[in-house]
């Protein structure tokens, strides 16, 4: 299997299921990203792919099957170590803080990042102070980045749905993640706003080596930006392939315009 | 005619003799003073877990009952107040392992009914260990007056004031200049969304209900020093309400405002316009305020709008 000397897959899921009561979310699905791949997740409506995401940030538990990070076992692991093994997530439903400015918002995810004591944190002093500076001054590049500067100060509640999307990338971005995983980041954007994004998604993909999952609808989309796509059907990996064959596969196809299923 | 007159010659009064106007409003503001240090329980809870916890009141009776309790046994001021303080670390620690992580998730009211009965456990618990006869409490600040150019200042409130003040300032820095502070906003706001940046939702639990107890400390402290300590204490935290409900719910600042200015108020009101009504102001002057700002400002002074978008 993979080693940790960075030469195995950075992620690799293997045979993993996810059930809810009598219904089966997930069944034995594997797949493996590589070290700055863009992997899409696509299939259609139930299909499992945000239960997959929620899978692999550890806000549920596989009832089979195993996950490695960076060659490391981690199925059990809870939401928050998961965050601080370098995994970022953003939500479908954008779950920014909604009362925090965009600022703050993406000084939350310097959160991991800071170590230090907390006694000085609080009087704001010494290293202390030099610290909150330091991630202040990381967290400006994420929003220089992004193209926000004009809001940084705003309440996060207060911005369109397209902007918000864009501060819960930056807050993902701001753990300096190796894993990133985006649940449908274009959904609900106009025509430019998904351009801007998936401008935003290769560009961190290149400038910052990050790899990323995620999970889109917008086909025309996926087949732009991602290295490889898996596709899902009732919880089942039904194929797996660059965007240019899985564009042309018959059971793909199929799984879309809803043929009846054979098995 | 005559009510006519009775409204207005108070103002008269006051223009008439200032340096008694000065002591009436010295007490307003150190009662307002000690509704806020009540109301900062509430606020520091609900900011960081949405829980409006009604059983602060009672942990501020069950603050001072330990420390008087311990205080009685011969412990020296000092330990017992270090003891005190891990008292109400280790009831934050139960709160978190009995109270709220089995209920994670839940709707609001629910673990508003929680604390509900925490309020109950709490009274009983306290009577079982301390009994229940009144008690004094003396931590060496003397219950007494002095004069400062013609007006009267009493110590207790004095210190009382200070002792809020420097406490409010420290929670205002607390949440927010520091990351902690950012950490306590967000669980606030959206829990799931905290956990995926890798806040431990329980860790902050537990430092909250712990900054809540030792904020009950003080409060149980001050309340106990003026008044004895006596299980009529956790009735103040029904004082508070109005306060909360003036300040808003999730601001600091708003609960020392709110404090001051039913605390100024109703002293005012009393002790000026009192006659006119037959006295008794003091005693529904915070609840119909507070009625009034649900009809016309419901956030609150300083609370954060809740803008639904639909």
């Amino acid at each position: 299997m993979s080693a940790t000397d960075g030469t195995g897959p950075l992620l690799e899921v293997e045979g993993v299921s996810v059930r809810f009561g009598a219904l089966l979310a997930l069944s034995r699905v594997s797949l493996a990203v590589g070290h700055g791949e863009i992997l899409a997740i696509i299939g259609p409506n139930g299909a499992g792919k945000t239960t997959l995401l929620n899978v692999i940030s550890g806000f549920y538990h596989p009832y089979e099957g195993r996950i490695r990070f960076a060659g490391r076992d981690r199925t059990h692991l809870k939401p928050y170590d998961v965050a601080g093994l370098g995994i970022a997530r953003t939500f479908q439903n954008v779950a920014l803080f909604k009362g925090m400015t965009v600022l703050d918002n993406i000084m939350t995810g310097r959160i991991i990042k800071a170590r230090g004591n907390l006694l000085l944190e609080a009087l704001y002093w010494g290293p202390a102070m030099s610290q909150e500076l330091r991630h202040r001054a990381f967290v400006e590049r994420i929003i220089d980045f992004l193209e926000i500067e004009a809001i940084r100060k705003t309440p996060a509640g207060r911005l369109p749905y397209g902007l918000q999307k864009r501060v819960e990338l930056g807050r993902a971005l701001a753990a300096e993640p190796e894993l990133l995983l985006l649940d449908e980041p274009m959904a609900g954007m106009n025509v430019e706003e998904k351009e801007d994004m998936c401008r935003f998604i290769l560009d961190v993909n290149d400038e910052f080596d990050t790899t990323i999952v995620l999970v889109e609808h917008d086909m025309s989309v996926v087949m732009d930006i991602s290295d490889r796509v898996v596709v899902l059907d009732y919880g089942r990996k039904i194929t797996e392939g660059p965007p240019s064959e899985v564009r042309t596969d018959q059971t793909v196809i199929d799984a879309y315009l809803g043929v009846p299923h054979a098995s | 005619m005559d009510v006519l007159y009775g409204l207005v010659t108070p103002f008269r009064d006051i223009a008439g003799s200032p340096a008694f106007f000065v002591e009436v409003l010295i007490g307003g503001v150190a009662a307002g003073l000690m509704y806020s240090l009540v109301a900062l329980g509430f606020v520091l809870i609900f900011k960081a877990s949405g829980v409006f916890n009604f059983a602060q009141g009672v942990m501020v009776l069950f603050a001072a009952l330990t420390l008087v309790g311990l205080m009685e046994r011969g412990v020296p001021v000092v330990l017992a107040l270090g003891l005190t303080v891990l008292v109400m670390i280790l009831l934050a620690f139960a709160i978190e392992r009995v109270v709220l992580r089995p209920l994670v998730n839940q709707e609001h009211i629910i673990l508003f009914m929680a604390t509900i009965g925490l309020t109950f456990f709490l009274e009983g618990f306290g009577e079982m260990l301390w009994g229940s006869n009144v008690k004094r409490l003396d931590v060496g600040i003397p219950d007494e007056s002095f004069m400062v150019a013609g007006v009267l200042v009493n110590r207790l409130e004095l210190t009382a004031a200070l002792t809020a003040a420097i406490l409010v300032a420290v929670l205002a820095v607390f949440f927010h200049g520091t990351r902690i502070g950012r950490a306590l906003r967000a669980v606030a706001d959206d829990h799931e969304a905290a956990l995926s940046i890798g806040i431990p939702l329980k860790t902050i639990w537990v430092i909250v209900w712990s900054v809540a107890g030792g904020v009950a400390i003080v409060a149980g402290i001050m309340w106990g020093a003026k008044s004895g300590v006596q299980f009529s204490l956790s009735l103040i935290a029904l004082k508070s309400l109005p306060v909360l409900i003036l300040g808003g719910f999730t601001s600091v600042p708003g609960a020392i405002a709110g404090g001051l200015i039913i605390g100024v108020g109703e002293k005012i009101g009393e002790v000026y316009w009192g006659p006119l009504v037959g006295g008794a102001i003091e005693n529904w002057f915070a609840y119909g305020l507070a009625l009034v700002f649900l009809l016309f400002r419901p956030q609150g002074l300083f609370g954060e709008k809740i803008i639904e978008r639909v």
